[in-house]
């Protein structure tokens, strides 16, 4: 059953990836654009992402649980160290020389594009070396 | 040149933010790309493999499904410069991962809850964004 409820919330998500345009580089690419040729679509897509989700949790929060699960499970984290800078820095220069972040880089699977599929399977090792070095830090930290 | 659509913009915007309301009424998740696709990778710490994987078959799928139901394509336009898209994924990978979220895990979802952290972290990358995207256009002139 959570498999089935978890396709559909995928898909729900990357029709709106599709439908709002975040899902073309291009598009990304010129919001990132001030200087240019400036699209501020982007900014409409992540003000309805945000107010929508803003109202929906203040509902899903007053549960005392979520459905197919014990407890909600939130990051626990209130510290702003060196790997919240230096981990969006190092996505940001990414996201700004190729237009894809993680999702739109998913749903272009499917759409033949050659950049995608040179940027998938480095974006996938990317994120086993980060966990790798995030793994690493914390055994010494422990240590 | 891409064209201004803040109508179907908002509407897709809603329909994530959707989604990432009803993992969270579901799982208790965080709707956050980087964190469900880098988790499909080991070492595996939980049990949610299988529904990662859904979601992420999901976001695989949309398209299509997108192009059934309206019989549309979807059009998008990707640089053809390989060696350039291969670093971008592996600093959006690495980074994304490192850094505890995306756009999705730490805009939508992080801003949405009132985080700090994800304040931070969405200040960081938009600002790393630009000025990429200024010396590349403007500076490089490519």
């Amino acid at each position: 059953m959570s498999f089935i409820v978890n396709l559909v919330l995928g898909l729900l998500f990357g029709i709106g990836l599709v439908v709002s345009g975040m899902s073309n580089p291009a598009k990304v690419l010129n919001f990132l654009d001030l200087f240019g040729t400036w699209d501020p679509s982007l900014a409409f897509v992540m003000g309805g992402a945000v107010i929508t989700a803003f109202l929906g949790y203040r509902i899903v929060f007053k549960r005392p649980k979520p459905v197919a699960s014990a407890s909600f499970h939130l990051p626990a984290s209130s510290a702003i160290d060196r790997r919240l800078l230096i981990g969006p820095a190092i996505f940001g220069i990414g996201w700004g020389l190729g237009g894809f972040c993680p999702g739109p880089a998913l749903t272009a699977t499917t759409l033949g594009a050659a950049g995608a599929y040179a940027f998938l399977p480095m974006m996938f090792l990317g994120m086993w070396l980060a966990r790798m070095a995030a793994a690493r830090k914390s055994a010494a930290a422990a240590a | 040149m891409t064209e201004f659509t803040p109508v179907a913009s908002t509407i897709g915007g809603v329909l994530i933010g959707l989604s990432a309301v009803l993992l969270m009424a579901w799982e208790g998740r965080i709707a956050g790309i980087s964190g469900i696709a880098g988790r499909l990778l080991p070492p595996y710490l939980d049990g949610a493999f299988l529904s990662r994987l859904a979601f992420v078959l999901g976001l695989v799928g949309a398209p299509l499904l997108y192009t059934v139901a309206t019989g549309h394509g979807v059009f998008q336009s990707v640089s053809s410069n390989l060696p350039l898209m291969v670093v971008a994924g592996l600093l959006v990978g690495f980074g994304s991962v490192y850094g505890n979220g995306c756009t999705s895990g730490h805009s939508v979802c992080g801003l949405s809850r009132l985080s700090v952290r994800s304040l931070v972290a969405t200040l960081t990358f938009m600002a790393t964004a630009f000025v990429t995207v200024f010396i590349v256009r403007h500076i490089l002139g490519a």
